[in-house]
């Protein structure tokens, strides 16, 4: 099949703004989907709220379209109901890290078997640009006029320590790696997380004096290096970029599926 | 071009889709790419053109497709 046989096309052109990087996401997705063969029918794509959970929106696969944060909540019902299924859920990062914080974490220490798909802007696109737990420190937004003094997490390091078995980092201009990461991901058996930095032009980007969308994926290129690179000790500010974990532990379903079989037996 | 490459046959902009954002303007290698008064992508030239795709796969509109022969 060809990537635009998996989307609605009636919803196109998508509501998203001139060069926001969550289509990118989208483009990348639809790729992996198309270079795994996969038929629309085995995925569901389970989202929240926010511009990055209009996803579900525009995929032509199984869809769900839920509460800001609880994504993952309503994807462990799909799962635990329908294990066969290949379940994704996009998120913003607010989405998954704000409201959303303590169902993330807990999705990952359970190591059940779904994509959980960071599009991290770093700040709250559809509400009109307030920070963000990913904004970090100096960074201007709505609710922070004055710059902004909140510490921002390391997404990724916190799925690591919080137990994904598969967790990875790319960006919007690195399309490619992110259709790599995302195949990676979803023939992954376990929780995976893939953190996907993305531009939000209208909101970050303004508010930062970035520049365009363009300009904004120049940083990334620039500000980003793959992981273990020589660069990184030299400049800690650098962003790693690449696969951080990667390792088999039980899958939740599975040992769900254990445990019905035990109390059967009785 | 190198044998096995594939060659180009044709850029297609979907004028609807495109939302004018540059990107793909932007980042093509072979500085192939335009946008015209209506603020839509177009190839201005097209001989230029490697074939890469990267304008493709980073398009936020799904509104341009490389065709190779
Ligand atoms: C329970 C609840 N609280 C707050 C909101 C308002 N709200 C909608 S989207 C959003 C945040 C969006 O930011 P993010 O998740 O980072 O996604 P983005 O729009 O940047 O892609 C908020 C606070 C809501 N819809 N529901
Ligand atoms: S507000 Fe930001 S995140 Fe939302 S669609 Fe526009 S650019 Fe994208
Ligand atoms: S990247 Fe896509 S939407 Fe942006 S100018 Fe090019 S064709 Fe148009
Ligand atoms: S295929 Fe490559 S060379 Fe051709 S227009 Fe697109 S980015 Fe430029």
């Amino acid at each position: 099949m060809a990537v635009k046989d998996y989307i609605r096309e009636r919803f196109f052109p998508h509501m998203w703004c001139p060069g926001c990087g969550h289509g990118i996401v989208l483009n990348s997705l639809l790729r992996a989907v198309e270079q795994l063969g996969m038929s629309k029918n085995e995925i569901v794509m389970v989202s929240g709220i926010g511009c990055s959970s209009r996803i579900g929106g525009y995929v032509d696969f199984h869809t769900l379209h839920t509460l800001h944060g609880r994504a993952l909540a309503f994807a462990t019902g799909v799962k635990l109901s329908r294990p066969e299924l290949n379940v994704v859920v996009p998120m913003g990062d607010g989405d998954a890290l704000a409201i959303g914080g303590n169902h993330f974490i807990h999705a990952c220490r359970r190591n059940i078997g779904m994509t959980a798909i960071v599009m991290n802007n770093r700040i709250y696109g559809m509400t009109g640009g307030q920070f963000s737990p990913m904004s970090g420190l100096g960074i201007s937004a709505s609710t922070a006029p004055y710059s902004n003094i909140d510490r921002a997490f390391d997404v990724s390091e916190m799925a690591r320590a919080a137990g994904a078995t598969f967790v990875a980092r790319t960006t919007v201009y690195h399309a490619q790696q992110a259709t790599e990461f995302i195949k990676k991901a979803f023939l992954h058996e376990g929780f995976a997380v893939v953190e996907i930095l993305s531009q939000c032009p209208t909101h970050f980007g303004r508010r930062n004096r970035q520049g365009g969308a363009a300009d904004m994926m120049e940083w990334f290129k620039e500000n980003t290096v793959p992981v273990g690179s020589k660069k990184k000790l030299e400049n800690p500010a650098l962003i790693e970029r690449g696969i951080f974990v990667q390792k088999e532990e039980p899958e939740y379903c599975s040992e769900y599926a254990k445990i019905v079989d035990k109390a059967m037996r009785g | 071009m190198a044998k096995g490459k594939p060659k180009l046959k044709a850029h297609h902009v979907n004028r609807d889709w495109c939302k004018g954002c540059g990107i793909c303007v932007h980042f093509c290698p072979k500085n192939v790419l335009e946008l015209d008064e209506a603020e839509k992508a177009f190839a201005a030239r097209p001989d230029d053109c490697i074939a890469c795709k990267l304008c493709e796969i980073r398009c936020p509109d799904l509104a341009i497709d490389i065709e190779t022969e």
